[in-house]
């Protein structure tokens, strides 16, 4: 068993490394599990109330789509409704981040020949990834069961619930072991399980939304779909888990075949050449800037896109569906009428894009803290380049692309919306407004990641730490009733939900300026201080 | 008759967090000299580079490069100026053709010709991904983007790291050409063979502070050359020879070190003993260092 020899160590050397993160992303789904729990038993007390509440999910698409399906009209049916996706992403991008961070990443700087010429076998790293990712998924299986146990929740379900989050988290861990033999780049290696998982999550939406259509097959195409076919609170089907065990199993052996095979550094995908000359236009700290962000930006543009034309249809299907269904229409109009349904939709969805724009935003301009910390800033700012020209280079792709990514997103909604109901010239400009008026929330983010890459660098990731605060003010406010200045705390609530309540432009304008003082903080600290 | 100065450094200080990194640094490069900048690993060398290049801020003492201040009128000097960093990092996705062109024109311009040259003097292959490359082949981008622009300082930090003993000299012609069109070069460098071969003057620097300064002629008496012999019967009397020091004696075999102004005299002592094998070695810099401390400990005594 020479090829695993020196397991452990590394274990040890992950738990060492990870030792803030893995808390961190472990605590996550349980707490989001008891934030949902909470608010369902407070916000829909009586079986009456959850069933109608159900009744609303299952018969909207959109939601359905989404969400999924709900399996039971109880509290643990909603709560596995309501946490299934949100776990998922937690679960599953912690679990393909980690794995490859200690694998394909340490290979690609180098780190792995220091390890590799110790007494360490060649499937060690992989190994060790593994084991660490599955305690992790199990901690939170315990924490989650224990959680809902502890609302007085049915055992079967709470057990079925926590392990099928493990289940997914380890599903990806194992097709990111996968995905990291295959390329050379870290980078690669995470695009590929990215595509992935939007792969899986789209065939589960089309799948579950399609579900009375006779489509569900699609659903079990998917891990993802998985998750709610184990119909936790609904007659567990515990074989469902023997599908991932399979697929974990299947994945796994795939990912020692090809690491026992290749050499180390290499992959299975070949990297290109490139040119021998850079093209003309390659000649400034902007064009460098838009060379770098430039794929990644059109990743992320597509995703939104693709996004976008699923909720366009969508909104379509439910449309039709309250339509032909007076007692639903009746219910909605409760709300406010089928056209206020599918603005909502929009506008729920539009939360969701907010976030990942955000995202997208931090991750294009903590650029600069990357450049600097891996010394690649030197050959720029040694050149004849000011800190200010640089910085701001970068910057303006942040902005620009989340311009771009939203674009994508409202247009292809939009289109697809207005194309369905033959009335482009109305629905079309609406989506965009409304899409693009998440803007300057975005820019905060963006301007809040600048003020501490510029003001104290070592604090960068705390930006990521304020979006997740964010969040989760925004999901807490979504379900308990808080006071408003703590909802006012995070920038997304002061977004003016144009499509239920029209365009304010008071809001958009105090948000761009915070933006802007947020940035310039940023600049005016970073001309200051000391590069490396 | 000394020439103008290039780059002068007086006094100059600096602290990353409450760590002294450099303790009053003064250094003067000329125009048209190559200038040594040895040390050990963590003396202060690329410390006080980055302050001379503005990435780093000062915290005391008085700093100009070509007239102007490195921190303030940055962009307008770096135009005159190429650096070569120690730890070379590239970007993965580019290749290292890209990062070659990108740079020079970044510093002003790129001359087509002399980059072709220099591409090919240095065997590269520009057109892989710089994720791809060892660490010789970062050094020889960082290099040739160095080499072909057109400026009157050369800044390079242990420009050698990772190149092959034949590139290493490709790199030396090009140090040598460079000097002979009146353009000034400041080395950093840990291996004192390399500095010695390229540099007219050199300064040592050891934990943040210049130790020694001058030509290498004028730091001769800092070296010592140190002698292992095997001779036929055991040698004697050495130790007791002006200017031998260090002496270990076995049987016949015998290692020394030699100023030196002495060697010729123990030279002739040896060849009593009937001299079968003998190596000598030129002083490294860990020799320099423990020569330097010697004389000091000697004057403080006195």
């Amino acid at each position: 068993m020479s090829e695993f020899s020196g397991t452990g160590a590394l274990i040890r050397l992950i738990l060492r490394r990870d030792r803030l993160l893995l808390p961190i992303w472990i605590a996550l789904p349980p707490l989001f599990v008891v934030v949902v729990v909470a608010a369902f038993v407070s916000l829909y007390p009586t079986a009456a109330s959850q069933q109608m509440l159900a009744a609303q999910i299952v018969n909207s698409p959109g939601l359905v789509a989404l969400l999924g399906p709900v399996s039971a009209p109880t509290i643990g049916g909603l709560t596995a409704w309501r946490s299934s996706i949100f776990a998922t992403v937690i679960v599953a991008g912690a679990n393909v981040l980690t794995v490859i961070r200690h694998t394909r990443a340490d290979e690609e700087t180098g780190r792995y020949e220091l390890l590799g010429s110790g007494v360490v076998g060649r499937r060690a790293p992989l190994s060790a990834s593994l084991v660490v990712t599955l305690g992790a998924d199990l901690v939170i299986a315990a924490l989650v069961t224990g959680a809902l146990v502890a609302f007085g929740l049915p055992v079967a379900g709470s057990v079925a619930l926590g392990l099928s989050f493990a289940a997914i988290g380890w599903t990806f861990a194992a097709l990111a072991g996968v995905a990291a033999q295959l390329a050379e780049s870290a980078g690669v290696a995470t695009g590929i399980a990215g595509a992935i998982f939007v792969l899986f999550y789209l065939l589960r939406a089309v799948g579950d939304a399609n579900e009375q259509s006779g489509q569900s097959w699609l659903s079990w195409m998917s891990p993802i779909g998985w998750m709610r076919l184990v119909q936790p609170f609904a007659g567990e089907r515990w074989g469902v888990f023997a599908l991932f065990l399979g697929a974990i199993i299947a994945l796994i052996v795939v990912a020692y075949t090809i690491s026992s095979r290749r050499d180390v550094g290499a992959g299975i995908l070949r990297p290109r050449l490139g040119p021998a000359r850079a093209t003309p236009w390659l000649r400034s700290p902007l064009a460098l800037a838009w060379r770098l962000h430039r794929r990644t930006l059109l990743v992320w543009a597509a995703m939104f896109a693709v996004y976008g034309v699923m909720i366009g249809y969508l909104a379509k299907t439910s449309a039709d569906l309250l339509a032909t269904n007076p007692q639903l229409a009746n219910l909605f109009a409760h709300f406010g009428g089928a056209s206020a349904y599918t603005d909502s939709l929009f506008t729920l969805s539009l939360t969701f894009l907010g976030w990942m724009a955000a995202a997208y935003a931090i991750t294009a301009t903590l650029r600069l803290q990357s450049e600097e910390v891996e010394g690649r800033v030197d050959h720029v700012l040694a050149a004849s380049v000011s800190r200010l020209r640089w910085a701001t280079s970068d910057l303006a792709i942040a902005a620009i692309g989340s311009v771009v990514v939203l674009t994508a997103f409202g247009l292809l909604a939009g289109l697809t919306y207005g194309l369905s109901t033959g009335n482009v010239g109305y629905e079309l400009p609406r989506m965009l407004v409304a899409t693009l008026a998440y803007l300057p929330a975005i820019w905060v983010v963006a301007g809040i990641a600048m003020a501490l890459y510029g003001l104290v660098p070592r604090l960068s990731f705390v930006s990521w730490g304020a979006l997740g605060a964010f969040i989760l003010v925004e999901l807490i406010g979504e379900t308990l009733q808080v006071s408003q200045s703590i909802l006012n705390l995070s920038p997304f609530n002061q977004v003016p939900k144009v499509l239920v309540s029209g365009v304010s432009l008071m809001p958009l304008v105090s948000l761009t300026l915070l933006a802007f003082v947020l940035i310039i903080a940023g600049l005016v600290g970073f001309q200051r201080r000391s590069i490396g | 008759m000394r020439g103008l100065s290039v780059i002068q450094i007086q006094n100059l200080t600096k602290y990353y967090g409450k760590t002294l990194a450099l303790d009053g640094v003064d250094l003067e490069v000329e125009q048209g000299e190559v200038f040594g900048f040895i040390g050990p690993n963590g003396a202060g060398k690329t410390t006080t580079l980055r302050i001379l290049l503005g990435l780093l801020r000062k915290n005391a003492g008085k700093v100009s490069v070509l007239g102007g201040d490195p921190w303030r009128d940055a962009v307008a000097l770096h135009r005159r100026l190429a650096y070569v960093p120690g730890d070379v990092s590239l970007w993965p996705s580019l290749s290292g053709g890209e990062v070659i062109d990108l740079l020079g024109r970044l510093r002003g311009g790129v001359d087509q010709s002399r980059r072709d040259e220099l591409v090919e003097r240095f065997k590269f292959d520009p057109t892989k991904p710089c994720r791809t490359y060892s660490t010789g082949n970062r050094q020889k981008v960082a290099l040739i983007a160095a080499l072909v622009s057109d400026v009157e300082l050369f800044i390079l930090d242990e420009p050698t790291l990772g190149l092959d003993p034949l590139m290493e000299a490709v790199f030396r012609d090009c140090v040598a050409e460079v000097k002979r069109a009146g353009k000034t070069v400041l080395l950093s460098s840990h291996i004192l063979a390399e500095v010695e071969a390229l540099c007219d003057r050199i300064s040592i620097i050891n934990a943040g502070t210049i130790v020694e300064s001058g030509t290498l002629a004028e730091l001769r008496h800092l070296t010592r050359i140190s002698v292992s012999v095997e001779t036929a019967h055991p040698v004697t009397g050495l130790s007791e020879m002006p200017g031998v020091h260090n002496t270990r004696v076995d049987g016949t075999r015998a290692h020394f070190s030699v100023d030196a102004g002495a060697i010729n005299r123990v030279m002739e002592h040896l060849t009593r003993f009937d001299v079968l094998v003998l190596t000598s070695a030129p002083p490294t810099l860990e020799d320099l260092f423990l020569r330097h401390y010697e004389l000091q400990r000697g004057e403080s005594a006195r």
